[in-house]
């Protein structure tokens, strides 16, 4: 336990270091309140940002949403996602026969805690966003307490791009949106694309 | 007098007036704001504290030696290509380019000045970075937007490193009758340069009402760019005994770095109004990034190296 911390405060110490990492609280807060922080994926290191600029009381009460097919694949990446991020692991795969990756995720929103979940279901190696995938919906539909926090990741992507081994030592910024107001009777469609829009308006202008 | 009884006094001169401005800052707290947040004065107080933190840096570089004033100005150059390479726009093909702009041309440059090897530290970014990066980025395979992004990589390296690399290599110059001062020449430059910033501020807020260009920085005036730079021509000139100029020459040369320290900060606005932020960074307190701090150094410090070195240098 106090390894598994020890290991989760230098990630992040590290993270800081490297990215010299900023947060702008935009339209939200730090808060302990049940919370969805849903952001662009570019790098494997974007949960570890998130984390690493959230105040250290929330860090342990913020799990990230990780694929099982990725993480649960060797000792070492099984070790640092159940052990060190303490993540909600989920099976991606369409024909599953396991968990329910919903109710998975809604246990933890039960249990008082936040989640960090990547809509676009995998890295995104060109720009903007893909479509989102439609878990984000059920998970809202299910937990209306919980906050959807939209976060923009910016730089990252650019920092440690896949594929790559040195890591580029620019300053990553993030902006954490205002919480997604709920509308009644919304669809799924209307629901992905309005959230989507609100990760975008986070995001400095393309030139 | 020696090299270190000059360094003592003007430092010593140097903290003695920030002591001042500190004393005039909280007493601008206590009877203007009366305590209560104020946006100006607490920006004002934010900046001289910084400055208390910069001034303290640069002097125990100085007092380390030539290794310490080096190693400062290369950390300088790095958290200042950081934050600019961070505004602007690469993409994946150029990482690569960008692990040998930070990884390789910033350290060989510092190192250059080190071993003293003034042939190549004035050609190694101007021609071979020049040449090396594009072909670097061109393997990444990615056409879109090519030339642009060569050229803001290229820029990036030169505003941060090649020109800022001058302040340091002020102290390979051989000049008669002044071995062993040149840590001198170092703390003019950025004592004139970094004066005409504070006072431009210091006379724009307080008589400021004709905008230089609102487009490109709505906080210079042409009250504080004309009062500032006049200033500290004027204490560029009172410097002259640290330096190898007599006082008419100390006051033309500050007058000149001047007013390439005003269009350093100038161009580096219409950059960043571009990219639509107000700031490079958030490192100092008050001031912004690194870069926002010494865009004045950075197009003074060339211009400075080679009036000394063409005129002074035997």
């Amino acid at each position: 336990m106090f390894v598994d911390r020890l290991l989760a405060a230098a990630l992040c110490g590290f993270a800081r270091a490297l990215t010299g990492v900023r947060a702008l609280w935009l339209g939200s807060e730090p808060d302990a309140r049940p919370r969805v922080y849903f952001a662009n994926h570019r790098s494997h290191g974007d949960f570890v940002l998130i984390w690493a600029s959230l105040p250290p009381p929330l860090r342990r009460r913020t799990r990230p949403v990780a694929g099982a097919d990725y993480w649960l694949t060797t000792p070492l990446r099984r070790f640092l996602i159940n052990r060190v991020f303490r993540g909600v692991c989920i099976d991606r795969r369409p024909g599953r026969s396991g968990p329910n990756p919903v109710a998975q995720m809604g246990e933890a929103l039960a249990a008082g805690e936040s989640l960090i979940l990547f809509p676009e279901g995998t890295r995104n190696m060109g720009d903007g966003l893909l479509p989102f995938k439609s878990g984000l919906h059920h998970l809202a539909k299910a937990h209306p307490e919980a906050e959807l926090i939209p976060v923009w990741i910016e730089n990252l992507g650019r920092v440690m791009p896949k594929g790559s081994l040195i890591p580029v030592p620019l300053l990553c910024t993030l902006s954490f949106g205002p919480p997604l107001a709920p509308v009644e009777g919304e669809s799924r469609e209307a629901f992905l694309s309005r959230a989507r829009s609100a990760l975008l308006d986070l995001a400095p202008p393309a030139d | 007098m020696n090299a270190s009884h000059d360094l003592i006094a003007v430092f010593g001169g140097i903290f003695g007036l920030l002591a001042v401005f500190s004393l005039i800052g909280a007493g601008l707290k206590y009877r203007v704001a009366r305590g209560q947040p104020h946006g100006v004065i607490d920006n004002l107080n934010a900046r001289i504290k910084a400055w208390w933190a910069m001034i303290a840096l640069i002097g125990a570089a100085i007092w380390i030696g030539p290794w310490g004033v080096i190693a400062l100005f290369a950390f300088i150059s790095f958290q200042c290509l950081r934050e600019f390479i961070s505004l602007t726009h690469t993409r994946l093909g150029d990482h690569r380019a960008l692990l040998w702009s930070f990884f390789v041309f910033l350290p060989a440059q510092y190192w250059l000045i080190a071993t003293n090897w003034y042939g190549l530290f004035s050609i190694l970014i101007p021609v071979y970075a020049f040449l090396l990066l594009p072909i670097s980025s061109s393997l990444g395979a990615d056409t879109t937007r090519f030339l642009e992004r060569a050229a803001k990589v290229q820029w990036g390296l030169m505003i941060c490193v090649y020109c800022l690399s001058h302040v340091p290599a002020l102290l390979t110059l051989d000049i008669a009758g002044y071995a062993g001062r040149n840590m001198l020449l170092i703390v003019f430059l950025v004592l004139t340069v970094q004066s005409s910033d504070v006072f431009q501020y210091v006379w724009g807020k307080l008589i400021g009402k004709r905008k230089v260009s609102p487009a490109i920085s709505p906080s210079k005036t042409v009250e504080g760019l004309v009062g500032g730079v006049l200033t500290s021509t004027a204490v560029g000139a009172a410097l002259w005994w640290i330096t190898p100029f007599t006082p008419l020459e100390a006051g033309l040369i500050a007058l000149v770095i001047n007013v390439m320290g005003f269009f350093g900060g100038f161009v580096l606005s219409a950059i960043k109004r571009d990219r639509g932020v107000k700031d490079w960074g958030a490192m100092i307190e008050g001031h912004g990034g690194m870069l926002d701090r010494v865009d004045s150094i950075s197009f003074s410090a060339p211009i400075f190296f080679h009036i000394v070195r063409y005129w002074w240098v035997a």
